[in-house]
């Protein structure tokens, strides 16, 4: 692999040719700001918040869509470019609701981030703001767009991750919006609620439902866990607070699905807490379900399988174990079948 | 999956899902509606295509992956082995196979092309309803590809040859020298998020974990020393033969842990009648199923937040389950199996689910090297014989498991029922984007969107019916009947109607036919015979 070394903010560095600035500086840990910019997505260069100062280049260059050569030399932080990014800020702020203190996004939020580390408290800008109804159409994701920076990562995501193109550009100018086809609400759209876009939205634009209100960011526990729906094996964490959990959150590190998740995945854990959930062990009584300790149904359960193993012998029993359940509760089942009821008649449904 | 362990070796994925967008030049999918059942799975597939990898979708239903497709051939349900067994007669025909994989590396070569060679491209073409074109183009670019991978799910299984159209995937594969490479293989996408781990688990009445047959002395001695007790010699029953003997009154009490076969088996109502001939049924559930409503006893079950553990995925990839809360019944599965057992005089006394694992992984051999810890940052996949073995991302490298590739073809099989006067459609089913068989109607958000069955029923026939999208149809087959609503649509053809089974309210499963593979035991879903009336 042929490589160059430039040097970024008096550092030598050493990266393959074809590498972007932007990618050049992550690799010696020197952090350039990033609205639009995302891994798993095609680079835009639209925000222009990673802008560097290059020698001999009269522009401010956008650090993300901009390859390195032989003997370059960047300064991620010199005044022009933090005078550039400071003025890109404030026109975003203008245009938003500064409503952080209920916003669910805070603390994991880019936009605040970068106003933070760059001293944005408000905007010498006025002029019109956008008062978009909020998209609460879905049991799923609340859709803010008055909190929408037009980064495009939501449109990329749908296009690129899921492949489901229901998301793109609208309008112009001012009334330029992130939306889907007919600008209709997600339930109307064709949206599959992969919720790849909530997953990628830098602000509190796009949003989980189950957590509005319910915690921020930082008060959150992530439990990295596997999907238990489908035989994809995809992972992401499970976000905790006070033993409750709230709702699923994309895991960057998961070996199959990176970020992406389906419906499912994403949205369908609340049937851990659907009310019809079972909570104790239930003996029928005369043909109803009774309440019963543990002990108790493990007594009768003992008694009546030893009862049924001597009186009809090993051949009277069978066990259906569980697609869905751990590898460990499987072997237990089996094990259990085959050491202390005696039979191999084991079996679990291979099609659910 | 018993037709790739007998041509291979075994049963599982032979690649990985992430070849899909590193490696391959082509997909081959027969049988699986991959962006609803297995949806990041489907995303990879639809970005690979867009990215030029070739895409071949053979699926009677319009499903999305068409809209993505070089060729979709859609043949008629049912035909899958003449489809495949066209493909490989053009192949031989025009000496596109690829010579040194067949000399070198399978067995049976012969006998698999006396077999295909009636199978002419317009024999074939009456058969499946296919174009003689279409057979040619698909069956030339298959083979001169240099990496295909082929893709199948319950559209091949489900089916009376269930375990014959996986041979003849098999076939196909191996006749182009499409395996043991990345970006090729022959990939089952396996159903519900443990499937493979319950198989792997030895919950299955032939084999102890790892696929180690019963009946092998060796391993029953090894299985015996281990848990300390003396094992059965004979094989179990499979589930039919279990409500089989249900019915007959020879199984008397049975364990039933998370499934509810009621819902998702076939023809439910003798299910149904075998739960209720049993002297003594346990239940272990989350919900107050169907199936838990026979029950004497029901355990409460937790859910995958609630306990630590492993789930492997469809590509023998082993990933931890981490218990995220406490349970909600106050005790996780496998703490109530273990009572359970210690309460029959057999203790089980495990500390945590990892040494569980310990256990079985000891007994293991294609796990052995498989540790929590070393499962952390990505999981792993098996084989992995030993504690240094990296995990396997493609198998049958320069050998099958089973030594040589064995070619074991086939005839066209018709359907154990077909339409008839009296139930003029045909009724396939499948699964929709918006559930997982029988939990995700319990989720609120879920539910509250996708709350019922929607029939599919192509709009020729719905003209003569005078239906509509929203009208509702009683379906009846010859073992019951449910009532749903219609949607009307072409993506299914016209003579067929096409339904999931996600529902209590329309237990699909009452009208599924009763017919089986008999290898597998598995229930032939895809195809029976019914009638619709308005209602
Ligand atoms: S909704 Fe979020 S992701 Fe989409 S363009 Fe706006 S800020 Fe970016
Ligand atoms: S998120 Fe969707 S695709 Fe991924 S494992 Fe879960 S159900 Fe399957």
């Amino acid at each position: 692999m042929e490589m160059v070394k430039l040097i970024i903010d008096g550092r030598e560095v050493e990266v393959p040719v074809g590498t972007t600035i932007m990618e050049a500086a992550d690799q010696a840990g020197i952090n350039i700001p990033r609205l639009c910019y995302d891994p798993d997505l095609s680079a835009l260069g639209a925000c222009r918040l990673c802008v560097v100062e290059v020698e001999g280049n009269r522009l401010l260059p956008a650090s993300c869509v901009t390859p390195v050569y032989q003997g370059m030399v960047v300064k991620t932080e010199s005044d022009d470019v933090v005078e550039a990014r400071r003025t890109i800020l404030e026109l975003l702020v203008a245009n938003h609701p500064l409503d952080c203190m209920t916003c669910d996004k805070m603390g994991d939020c880019k936009l605040a981030e970068y106003c933070y580390r760059y001293g944005v408290k408000g905007s010498s800008f006025t002029g019109e703001k956008h008062n978009y109804p909020v998209d609460n159409s879905n049991p799923f994701i609340i859709r803010d767009l008055n909190k929408c920076i037009l980064c495009g990562a939501c449109v990329r995501a749908c296009n690129e991750m899921t492949g489901q193109d229901n998301l793109s550009f609208l309008y112009r100018g001012f009334n330029r919006k992130a939306t889907t086809a007919a600008d209709v609400p997600y339930i109307e759209s064709d949206c599959v609620f992969c919720g790849q876009c909530v997953a990628v939205c830098p602000t509190g634009a796009l949003t989980e439902k189950s957590m509005a209100g319910a915690a921020r960011r930082w008060e959150v526990e992530r439990v990295r866990t596997t999907c238990p729906f489908c035989g994809t094996g995809c992972n992401f964490d499970l976000a905790v607070k006070n033993g409750k959990v709230l709702g699923v959150l994309s895991n960057p590190d998961s070996p199959v699905n990176q970020r992406s998740l389906c419906v499912k995945g994403r949205f369908g854990w609340d049937f851990i807490y659907n009310e019809k959930r079972l909570k104790t062990p239930l003996i029928k009584k005369d043909g109803e379900f009774v309440s019963a300790t543990w002990d108790e149904a493990l007594d009768l359960i003992a008694a009546r399988f030893k009862e049924v193993k001597d009186k009809y012998g090993v051949d009277a029993f069978a066990s259906l174990s569980s697609a869905r359940c751990t590898n460990e509760e499987n072997y237990l089942v089996q094990k259990f079948t085959r050491a202390v009821m005696g039979t191999n008649s084991t079996d679990h449904c291979a099609r659910t | 999956m018993a037709g790739l362990a007998s041509t291979f070796g075994s049963g599982a994925m032979t690649n990985s899902i992430n070849e899909i967008t590193t490696d391959a030049e082509l997909m081959f999918l027969i049988g699986t509606n991959t962006t609803e059942a297995h949806p990041v799975i489907g995303y990879k597939m639809r970005q690979a295509a867009r990215n030029g990898c070739k895409l071949i979708v053979c699926d009677p239903r319009h499903i999305d992956l068409v809209d993505e497709a070089d060729y979709w051939l859609r043949q008629k349900p049912g035909t899958d082995i003449p489809l495949l067994n066209g493909l490989m007669h053009i192949i031989i025909k025009e000496g596109l196979e690829d010579k040194k994989f067949i000399e070198e590396r399978t067995e049976n070569y012969e006998e698999l092309k006396t077999i295909v060679e009636t199978y002419t491209p317009e024999h074939v073409s009456e058969l499946t309803g296919l174009s003689v074109e279409d057979l040619y183009a698909v069956a030339r670019l298959y083979a001169t590809t240099d990496k295909a991978m082929l893709f199948y799910t319950l559209g091949i299984t489900e089916h009376i040859c269930g375990t014959r159209n996986v041979m003849s995937c098999a076939n196909l594969a191996m006749l182009t020298g499409h395996m043991g490479r990345p970006g090729t293989g022959v990939n089952p996408i396996r159903g519900q998020n443990n499937v493979q781990g319950a198989c792997d688990m030895g919950a299955l009445p032939n084999v102890y974990p790892a696929y180690q047959n019963v009946t092998v002395p060796a391993n029953k001695e090894k299985f015996e020393k281990a848990w300390g007790v003396s094992l059965p010699d004979k094989m179990g029953l499979k589930i039919p033969e279990m409500f089989e003997k249900a019915n007959e009154g020879e199984i008397k009490a049975m364990y039933i842990l998370g499934e509810n076969p009621v819902l998702t088996d076939p023809n439910s109502n003798h299910i149904r009648s075998g739960l209720e001939n049993l002297e003594f049924l346990v239940v272990h559930e989350l919900f107050l199923t169907e199936t838990a409503e026979y029950a004497d006893v029901i355990l409460p079950a937790a859910s995958f937040a609630e306990t630590d553990g492993t789930f492997t995925s469809t590509e023998r990839r082993v990933q931890r389950v981490r218990k995220a809360i406490e349970p909600l019944p106050g005790q996780a599965n496998w703490q109530t199996i273990c009572a359970m057992s210690n309460a029959m005089g057999y203790p089980m006394n495990y500390k945590s689910p990892e040494e569980i694992w310990d256990e079985m992984a000891s007994l293991s051999p294609s796990m052995a090297g498989i540790t929590y810890p070393r499962l952390e940052a990505k999981g792993m996949q098996w084989p992995c014989p030993t504690a240094d073995h990296p995990g396997t991302g493609f198998m049958h490298k320069g050998k099958f498991t089973r030594g040589l590739g064995l070619f074991q073809p086939s005839d066209h099989i018709p359907p154990g029922e077909m339409p008839d006067e009296e139930y003029p459609f045909l009724l396939s089913t499948g699964r929709i984007l918006y559930h997982y068989n029988v939990t995700t109607p319990y989720s609120m958000g879920i539910q509250s969107v996708w709350d019922r069955e929607w029939a599919e029923v192509n709009p020729e026939d719905a003209a003569k019916m005078r239906l509509e999208t929203g009208s509702q149809v009683k379906v009846t087959s010859r073992r019951g009947e449910v009532v749903t609503s219609v949607k009307v649509t072409d993506r299914v053809m016209p003579g067929i109607v096409w339904m999931s089974f996600h529902y209590k309210e329309t237990p699909t499963n009452a009208l599924t036919s009763h017919h089986l593979d008999p290898i597998t035991g598995t229930g032939e879903y895809k195809v029976c015979a019914v009638k619709l009336e308005k209602v």
